[in-house]
């Protein structure tokens, strides 16, 4: 069994809510990346997205953005990236996601070998569309990954239909109009964004990401979702740390607090 | 637009917005939506008459069309001097005289009515060197619509009086402090301030690129570059010119000037890229010679990419062409062969920059004046009889204190 299904699986048994986290690679460097992912499995995690840091993150706010820039500067390429999860994927059982713009992954002609290879579970690409993406995705599945679809608040009940068709692992549901940041309050009118998306889901889980980060936050979308993301909060606990070794403890002690109102 | 794009059919995209491999539609999920109203828009108020007629009065009393198609007879006779049996007549089509001194009026007026029409009240744009800010500040002015202009920082410090232009006219510019701080990181942020309100605002680009339906919208708008100057042409000369040549960044006022010569296959069509230092200097803004194919700001097309699919800045020493990307369907008359492009370095620009104020009595935009670089070594090729039209997408005001500048330097270092 694909092992985000296998995760989600287990979660919904046992009557929890998945906290799947988001972190830049190479941000401040690869060493600490891979640290990070394994402090994050340890405290909870059920999904972890990698970023493949891009010149051009479009629908990125600046905390992303700027750990972007630094996973640049450290080298974190896309190959780098798939030997960073080649590296991890003995020592965690947890599902790696990639996240990353379209134009790196297409740019590596043999990348969906490849990352089966390595062990990558999901690839998100935010600025391809299923429509745009029936190829890449279609050799994504062909290679045993999911490719992860996003639906918005502004997608129409048509749509949302064939968005969960194509998904597969999880729907992920973007919270509000707007790009990755945390943020104060949850937007208006997600509850009923939510059920609209699950509504098409069926069985397939849907998380919500895009302005979580409290873990109020996680406690309430918990209450009508599948699952939780979270990326910039994790980001802005990178940046502000005096150390490489200073971060992981706190984000792992994030993390813990988050899983913890989902559990 | 129906009623005026009866000629260019061999150069239309398909119904998902793509030119052969090139174009589509490359965004998050939440702009889906907004492209699909747009493309619905274009059909339900851009293709009616009602809204032709608005515009093409807008641009007649308003924006000063249609522009002249002036020759230039010093420089045929320059071009002549070397081999009097040799040199083309050269035209200058004057996008220079339209109101705020460049083709991108006639875009915006276009876009802006559109968006008035949607009922949308807030207007955002990117711009570079200011030329497209100017115009939609202009063109927001005009109809009452709230302007937003996200420029980047480096530009901002550059172009401090475009600056103070776009505010004169109402428009509020934001810099953009993120990435190379230049162009396509202030595209980047005006998709982010889309995303972000795309329900009341509409985001008008300032070339032909940018997911479906943009790039055909904004050379339909810029269509009218090449009408007039077939309409103009033949009234002249009684016919079709041999060769067509203009500079290209994002390339709207190239498309704008090709597209109704597209199917008439004795019709060169000439593009010229900024090449900056050298194409092999690393420091250009030659994509379509020297890119390679990619994803880039909601379209597939030829892009300055880095192996690992970075986008890595462009150079110019016109800020109007300097951009990483380029039109798709530029990129598609390339694959086709239907369309050539050529480079134009830096010091041959400024080179050009100074030949035609002299010879002609017109100041060029920088960008124009890699388009008149290549239109006289292509001239100079040509049998008397033949016809180049160039187009002079700007004038060259806005580049005079810069000009300037480096025209010191150089005389100071020899």
């Amino acid at each position: 069994m694909a092992r985000i299904e296998e995760r989600f699986r287990g979660l919904r048994e046992r009557g929890e809510r998945a906290l799947i986290v988001f972190l830049s690679a190479g941000d401040p460097d690869i060493a600490t990346t891979e640290a990070l992912v394994l402090a994050m499995s340890d405290s909870g995690a059920d999904v972890i997205e990698i970023g493949v840091p891009f010149s051009d993150p479009t629908a990125d706010g600046p905390t992303i953005q700027r750990s972007s820039e630094r996973g640049l500067a450290a080298g974190a390429s896309l190959r780098r990236v798939l030997e960073v999860v080649g590296r991890l994927r003995d020592r965690v059982d947890v599902p790696l996601v990639l996240m990353g713009y379209a134009n790196p992954f297409f740019a590596m002609t043999d990348f969906a070998a490849a990352a089966a290879k390595v062990g990558v579970d999901g690839v998100i690409v935010p600025d391809l569309p299923p429509e745009e993406g029936a190829g890449f995705f279609g050799q994504l599945q062909d290679a045993g990954i999911d490719p992860i679809l996003l639906a918005a608040p502004t997608t129409t009940s048509d749509r949302m239909q064939l968005l969960a068709e194509r998904t597969r692992g999880f729907l992920y549901y973007v919270s509000l109009t707007g790009v990755t940041s945390a943020r104060s309050g949850l937007p208006e009118g997600l509850r009923d964004g939510v059920r609209l998306a699950k509504k098409a889901a069926g069985d397939l889980p849907v998380v919500v990401g895009f302005g979580i980060s409290t873990p109020d936050h996680a406690r309430e979308v918990g209450s009508y979702a599948d699952g939780v993301v979270v990326g910039s909060a994790i980001v802005d606990r990178i940046e502000s740390a005096a150390s490489p070794e200073a971060a992981v403890d706190a984000v792992a002690a994030y993390v813990s607090e988050m899983k913890a109102v989902l559990r | 637009m129906s009623q005026q794009g009866k000629q260019g059919v061999r150069s239309e995209p398909d119904e998902r917005g793509r030119f052969g491999e090139f174009g589509g539609r490359y965004v998050s999920e939440t702009l889906v939506a907004a492209l699909d109203e747009l493309k619905a828009a274009v059909e339900t108020i851009v293709e009616t008459s009602a809204f032709q007629d608005e515009l093409d009065e807008l641009l007649h009393s308003y924006a000063g069309r249609p522009t002249p198609l002036t020759y230039a007879s010093r420089m045929t006779e320059d071009g002549r001097r070397a081999d009097p049996a040799r040199g083309a007549k050269l035209y200058l089509k004057r996008e220079d005289l339209a109101h705020t001194g460049a083709h991108k009026i006639n875009n915006v007026l276009g876009q802006a009515l559109l968006a008035k029409a949607m009922g949308k009240t807030r207007v955002i744009a990117e711009t570079g060197a200011g030329q497209h800010g100017c115009a939609a500040a202009t063109a927001c002015a005009l109809l009452g619509l709230e302007c937003v202009v996200y420029m980047g920082e480096e530009d901002v410090r550059r172009q401090e009086l475009n600056v103070f232009r776009m505010e004169l006219l109402g428009a509020e510019v934001i810099p953009v402090t993120s990435g190379s701080r230049t162009l396509k990181d202030a595209i980047n942020e005006a998709m982010r301030d889309w995303v972000t309100n795309v329900r009341d605002t509409y985001y008008c680009i300032g070339s032909v690129m940018g997911p479906h339906p943009y790039p055909v919208l904004v050379r339909n708008f810029q269509r009218v570059i090449g009408l007039e100057t077939r309409e103009q042409i033949q009234r002249i000369e009684g016919r079709l010119p041999d060769a067509v040549v203009a500079c290209v960044g994002g390339g709207s006022n190239a498309m704008g000037i090709f597209h109704p010569f597209v199917e008439d296959d004795g019709v060169r069509l000439v593009g010229v890229e900024p090449g900056g230092e050298g194409v092999h200097s690393g420091r250009h803004g030659a994509t379509l010679t020297e890119g390679v194919p990619g994803i880039f700001h909601g379209k597939r097309t030829l892009v300055l990419s880095d192996d690992d699919g970075q986008i890595f800045p462009a150079h110019s020493i016109s800020a109007g062409l300097d951009y990483p990307g380029v039109g798709p369907e530029h990129a598609y008359l390339q694959k086709i062969g239907r369309a050539q492009y050529v480079v134009a370095n830096d010091d041959e620009a400024l080179a050009a920059f100074q030949y035609l104020s002299r010879t002609e009595g017109i100041i060029p935009a920088l960008e124009s004046a890699h388009a008149i670089v290549h239109a006289r070594k292509l001239a100079a090729e040509m049998g008397r009889d033949e016809i180049v039209v160039v187009c002079l997408s700007g004038r060259g005001d806005k580049d005079v204190a810069e000009v300037r500048q480096i025209l010191a330097a150089e005389a100071a270092k020899h």
